[in-house]
This record gives C-alpha cells, sequence and structure tokens, in this order.
C-alpha cells in the first residue's frame, strides 16, 4: 500500500504501541499533524513549550517503562526541546523525539525557521538520524525505537524534512532490525560472575550501591532478594531511589554529596564494594584519590562498558543488564554452600549502626518557621510513601531525595545528572499521563518551577490533577547555599524580590492555589490538595529562608569529610 | 603514549562529524585523523592518531565502541603494525642547493613529482618520523609548503581488521 511519509509516521506510532506523544505544532511538521487529527489510536498532548514536551516524554518514560515520544517543529522547536533531549541524554532515559525540518531542497539554504537539528543534538542523544529519502522512513523509525530501548538507553532523533512527510512510498513496518554496528553487550561474562560472588562471599566489610541502572533495567526485585539473602548494607543513589526498598533495615541512604553519614562512611570504609548501574560520578565520588586511599576490592556491573573503570578503577568488571547479572548471581549463590562471613559482617553492622545513631537528617522540629523537611515527610507519610514524585533541582531536589522514602522504583523521578531547573512540572505531566489515578506530586522551588510554569495550561487542558508542592524560600536556595559555605555570604543575584502570588497564579491557571506559612497548617493544606482528586493543587510554602541542606561533602572533598548540620 | 586506532564505520552521512565531536567534547587528542571508504563502499577505514594514558585510552576506544555507526576499533600499537604517511613538500631548488636537494630526496627515496627551474615537489611516503627527519635534514628556509595525508596504520602478519 502505497503511503505518505506523514501517514507512515502515524503507523509507525501504532505499529510501536505508542499511545502518547507529546508535542507542539509548527511548520515543517503540519502534514504530521495532519494525520494526528484524523486518527484517535494515538493521543497527542500539546505543550506550551517544546522544552516541556521532552521533559514530559521524560517522565512518562522513566514512570512506565515505556519508550517516551515527543514531537517538535524544526528550527526553534527542535533548539527548545534540546534542553529536555540533553535531560533524558544523561540519565539514559529511552526517547524517540520526532523533528520537523525544512524541505530537503532548502537544507543548506538559511530557510525560514531551519537549523541542523543532526549536528545540534549529536552529543546529547544516543543516536540520530536525517531521512532523505521516505522509502527509509519506517525502518529509520524502527531503528529508533530498537536504539532507544536496547542496551544503555537513551534519547534517538529522526530528523525528517517537510517534503519526505508529503513524498508517497509502498510502507511495510520492518520486522526486526539489524544493526552489524550495534551489538551490546547484554549477558554478564559467567565468569566474571562466578569471581564476584566468591569476593561478596569472602567479604568482611561488604556494601552494595546501587545507582538509576537498577530502576531503568528493572532490576529492584533481583537486587533486594541478593541484598537481602547477603544481609549486606545496601546504599541507593539519587538514580537509584526506590531501586531497594529505602524503609528496609538494610538500607542506609543515599551515598555522595547530600548522602548520609553512614552511607558516605560505609562507602569509604568497606573491603568489597558492589557497584550495580552506578557509575560512581562526581556527585558521588567527588575526590576519586580521597576514595582510594583506604584499599577495597570493587565489583562493577554495567550495561554500559565505558561506565566502568571511567573514574574509579574497579576489580571485577561485569558489562550486561543488570537484572541478568543480579538474577545470575543469585542463582550461583543458591548453588554452592558458602555463606558471608556472619561474625565479620554482625562487627561490620554494629560499626554502621554506630554511624546511624549520629541520625544525621535530623533538623530543628520545633522550629516557628517551616522547615522544608517537614514538608517533604509528612507528604510521605500522607502518601504512605506511595505518591509518584517528580522534584526540580536545587535544595527541594535533595531533602525530596532525603526524606521521602521511596520502597518502590520508578516513583522518583528527577533530573540527576544534568541537572535541569524546570523539569519537574512538565515531567509530573508525562508521569500522571502514564499512571492515570496515581498521586503525583511536583516538589519544587519557586526559582524551578518557574523555569516550566507555563505548563500549567497544559496540565488545566489535560485535567492533570498533579500536586505541586512549592518549597518557597523566596532564595535560589542551593546556590545560596554554596556562597554561604564557600564565598563568604555574597549572595550575589541568589535572591528574588518581585516573586509572583503563586495562589493567584495558579488560580488564573484555573487551578486551586494554596498557601501556608506556619508550620501547624502544613498537615492540613497538603491533606487538603490530596483530598481535591480531580483538581491541580498548587500549594506554595512559606519555609525557613535560610535552611541548608546536611550532610554536605563539598565539592572535590572525600565522602568522609561531611559538613554535618548544627544540630548534630 | 602515542597510540594508532584503527576504525571501521558505517560509510554514512555525519560518521566522521560523530567521531570528531567525540574527541572534541571529551577533551581528547587526535594528532592526525585520515578516512576513506574500504573495498566493501558501504564501510569507511579511519586511521586517529592520538596521545594518552592507558586509562584514557581505554576511554577512547570504550567511548567509539558506543557510537552506533562504529562497527569495530583496533588499536594497533597493541601488536605489531605497519604505519605509512604521505608528504608532498616543495622546497626552493636553485643554483647549488638543485644538487643537494636532489641528492636529500634519493637518500630518503622521495620522488619528486614537479619540477620549476626554482623549486622541487617531492613526495615522501615513511612513518611520521622519516618525514619528520626529511624536513630536519633541509634548511627551514627552502621550504616552501608541505602537506602531509596523516598516518594510515595496518597490522603486521595475519592482523585483520574486518567485519
Amino acid at each position: 500500500m502505497e503511503l505518505t511519509g506523514a501517514e507512515i509516521v502515524l503507523r509507525c506510532l501504532q505499529e510501536e504501541g505508542v499511545e502518547h506523544v507529546f508535542g507542539y505544532p509548527g511548520g515543517s511538521v503540519l502534514n504530521i499533524y495532519d494525520e494526528f487529527f484524523k486518527q484517535d489510536k494515538v493521543k497527542h498532548f500539546l505543550v506550551r513549550h517544546e522544552q516541556g514536551a521532552v521533559h514530559a516524554a521524560d517522565g512518562y518514560s522513566r514512570s512506565s517503562k515505556r519508550i517516551g515520544v515527543a514531537l517538535v517543529t524544526s528550527g526553534p522547536g527542535v533548539t527548545n526541546a534540546v534542553t529536555g533531549i540533553a535531560t533524558a541524554y544523561m540519565d539514559s532515559v529511552p526517547l524517540v523525539i520526532l523533528t520537523g525540518q525544512v524541505p530537503t531542497h532548502a537544507i543548506g539554504q538559511d530557510a525560514f525557521q531551519e537549523c541542523d537539528t543532526v549536528g545540534i543534538t549529536r552529543p546529547c542523544v544516543k543516536h540520530n538520524f536525517l531521512v532523505k529519502d521516505v522509502r527509509q522512513l519506517a525502518s529509520t523509525i524502527k531503528k529508533a525505537f530498537y536504539l532507544a530501548a536496547t542496551g544503555r538507553p537513551g534519547p534517538v532523533l529522526v530528523d525528517i524534512p517537510k517534503d519526505i512527510t508529503q513524498a508517497r512510498t509502498e510502507y511495510a513496518y520492518p520486522q526486526t532490525v539489524q544493526l552489524r554496528s550495534y551489538n551490546p553487550v547484554t549477558k554478564g561474562h559467567q565468569g566474571q560472575i562466578r569471581k564476584a560472588v566468591q569476593l561478596l562471599l569472602e567479604a568482611k566489610r561488604p556494601m552494595v550501591y546501587a545507582g538509576g541502572g537498577v530502576v531503568l533495567n528493572d532490576a529492584a526485585g533481583e537486587l533486594t532478594k541478593l541484598v537481602r539473602l547477603l544481609g549486606f548494607p545496601c546504599t541507593t543513589t539519587l538514580m537509584g531511589l526506590g531501586g531497594y526498598p529505602g524503609t528496609d533495615p538494610l538500607s542506609v541512604g543515599m551515598p555522595g554529596m547530600h548522602g548520609t553519614y553512614e552511607a558516605n562512611m560505609a562507602m569509604q570504609q568497606c573491603d568489597v564494594l558492589l557497584a550495580v548501574g552506578a557509575r560512581f560520578d562526581d556527585r558521588v565520588i567527588g575526590n576519586p584519590n580521597h576514595f582510594n586511599r583506604e584499599s577495597r576490592r570493587i565489583i562493577h556491573v554495567d550495561i554500559d562498558p565505558s561506565s566502568i573503570s571511567k573514574r574509579v578503577k574497579v576489580d571485577i568488571p561485569i558489562v550486561g543488564y543488570v537484572k541478568d547479572v543480579v538474577e545470575e548471581m543469585l542463582k550461583q549463590i543458591e548453588t554452592i554452600k558458602e555463606r558471608p562471613d556472619l561474625a565479620a559482617l554482625a562487627e561490620w553492622w554494629k560499626q554502621i549502626e554506630e554511624w546511624r545513631a549520629k541520625d544525621c537528617l535530623r533538623y530543628d522540629r520545633k522550629s516557628d518557621k517551616i522547615k522544608p523537611q517537614s514538608v517533604v515527610e509528612k507528604l510521605c507519610e500522607l502518601t504512605q510513601g506511595k505518591a509518584f514524585v517528580t522534584s526540580d533541582v536545587g535544595q527541594h531536589q535533595m531533602w525530596a531525595a532525603q526524606y521521602y522514602k521511596f520502597d518502590q522504583p520508578r516513583r522518583w523521578i528527577n533530573s540527576g545528572g544534568l541537572g535541569t531547573m524546570g523539569f519537574g512540572l512538565p515531567a509530573a505531566m508525562g508521569v500522571q499521563t502514564a499512571n492515570p489515578g496515581q498521586t503525583v506530586c511536583c516538589i519544587t522551588g519557586e526559582a524551578s518551577i518557574q523555569m516550566c510554569i507555563q505548563e500549567l495550561a497544559t496540565c488545566k487542558q489535560y485535567h492533570l490533577p498533579i500536586k505541586i508542592v512549592n518549597l518557597n524560600n523566596r532564595y535560589l536556595g542551593m546556590v545560596r547555599q554554596w556562597q554561604e559555605f564557600f564565598y563568604g555570604n555574597r549572595y550575589a543575584e541568589s535572591y528574588m524580590e518581585s516573586l509572583p502570588d503563586f495562589v493567584r497564579l495558579a488560580e488564573a491557571y484555573g487551578h486551586v492555589g494554596l498557601r501556608v506559612d506556619r508550620p501547624q497548617d502544613v498537615e492540613g493544606a497538603l491533606k487538603e490538595a490530596l483530598s481535591l482528586k480531580d483538581r491541580l493543587v498548587f500549594i506554595d510554602v512559606i519555609t525557613d529562608q535560610t535552611e541548608n541542606v546536611f550532610p554536605m561533602v563539598a565539592a572535590g572533598k572525600g565522602l568522609s569529610e561531611m559538613i554535618l548540620s548544627e544540630q548534630i | 603514549m602515542r597510540h594508532i586506532l584503527s576504525i571501521l564505520v558505517e560509510n554514512e552521512a555525519g560518521a566522521l562529524s560523530r567521531i570528531a565531536g567525540l574527541f572534541s567534547a571529551r577533551g581528547y587528542n587526535i594528532e592526525s585523523l585520515t578516512v576513506a571508504p574500504t573495498e566493501d563502499p558501504t564501510m569507511s577505514r579511519m586511521t586517529i592518531i592520538t596521545t594518552g594514558s592507558d586509562d584514557i585510552i581505554e576511554q577512547i576506544t570504550k567511548q567509539l565502541n558506543k557510537l552506533v555507526d562504529v562497527v569495530k576499533v583496533v588499536d594497533l600499537t597493541e601488536g605489531n603494525h605497519i604505519e605509512r604517511e604521505l608528504m608532498l613538500v616543495k622546497v626552493r631548488a636553485a643554483g647549488k642547493e638543485r644538487e643537494e636537494m636532489k641528492r636529500l630526496a634519493d637518500i630518503f627515496r622521495g620522488r619528486i613529482l614537479d619540477v620549476t627551474d626554482k623549486s622541487y615537489t617531492i613526495e615522501l611516503t615513511g612513518t611520521g618520523e622519516k618525514l619528520d627527519a626529511f624536513l630536519c635534514a633541509i634548511e627551514p628556509g627552502v621550504i616552501l609548503e608541505t602537506v602531509r595525508t596523516g598516518a594510515s596504520g595496518i597490522g603486521r602478519g595475519d592482523r585483520i581488521l574486518k567485519i
């Protein structure tokens, strides 16, 4: 059957089982939009800015295991989308981004709304394509979906010139993909796994360090089994929260710059470290030389060989899907008789409990100002730790990560790698779309929320009842904290004087706005918001202006060189 | 340490910029880069001369392998290999310098490709070191122009880079 390029795009999306696309129309994608109009299998969500479209597709994917899809027009549509694409790339989120392009004959002529999309996005996609022949359109889209989801996932972009969407060709959707240059190693090496298991069982002070790979590869169940079988302490990174239950006694919280005292001390002093789907990035290991002062053996399981021995040398590298590798470890442990050295392990736990007893997340609960930590704790309590929580970037993100205890994977959605302010609200739209009827909260700050605030209109149009918890301290809080600690209290450009009235702003967009400025009113406001099941509620929480995030490992410092709160 | 990376890549538009972009984005060195299609026109063979510690070379190799267009990467310096570079050099050759220049070109097994009454254009093939040595052997003042291809490399004996 002969179809136009635009018809083929829609057919391919349907073949891939895509139900939701986030996008924004424009000249070069009008043919594709016309095809959207003519069908009702794939639902399109009109965002208010292309950055929002990609973040929404991103949140959709992170919370649902599915591939997120965004569609934007050429030129400014693409450049606006770049922040979203780079965000997804840094956090390995499988997305397919379809972009319009000027007609092939106009490429390179500085045409209206032309930009070198493939060139601009090249460093922040897993791969990208420019389709120059309509006969290659279907196979290219197939490749894009395949590449996005396999190996280390990531965003893949397909740039489609307008004349290609008009051209006609015989349509057949390829069933399989063959790429001779793309064969990621997915199955861990048996011998390496055996060595790793031996090492784990010989450990005196073992530690499990689980990252975003555990969540992305749906390995939380396997990892939880392994950790419990061995009785080892487990730390989950910012990207790995929920990969191991946060309320479990074996969980020691998050490691790194704002990690817990016990997690950081245990990372530093363990003798065997099992890293699973984590990458020793600079916010976890700020100073590799300091980290290497203590000798330990490291096992590193990751799908991406280039993540192994990049910042920290490892002893037993295992390349493969973490789910399969951990499963294989479990199998091997079950068939052999050796078990961990219980006496040594008890001694190690005694030490960890001593560190834990420091209660490093303590804060002033008697303050007459609203402490941001208490808001997150209360939200966690009221939602039984089961809500989907998105965040923006800054202090509120760290408090959300520290005080909301995630027991399940794919519940905590944040921009960990790129650190994109403005991520939270549009991401929550994607999360809510993928999980209708579920509680979706966006913990944000008054600075971050303003970076994509226009999406409140999208939420209204599609009835997305997100609960926005705005921890409003009238400061760019994390910037202010660094200025207090490292720049002699010189608060350069970190204060905002003319903030909008967020309650009235929410109302102007057709939503419910609430303001809380006394600690005793927090619970009531959160309860009220959660009870309004079908409304978006914007809760503007006026918090203590100068609260800081603790513990803190300053940039470039060692894990055991934490700054602790004065409360401790 | 100097390394010679041999890379098979899909002969696709943009493959070269993906590789060049990887080196610049991650701060790796490129001393030289040559590329041309192979006997299979769907594939190109690239030789990159780079420098870095073992850790950096390991990362470069891993990052290259991660690129979807890259089919295979081999570090030729890990084994026996042959390395050749072509240089065209235009030199002043007038009066009594003329005979001396001819002799020098012969010593280095260069071929004179073009002649005017004041200059020679010499073709020279060899390792980068040999080409450097030739340039050192002649007086800097007589060099009018040089153009070098950058090195190409191939494994010795049965070492073959193919899919």
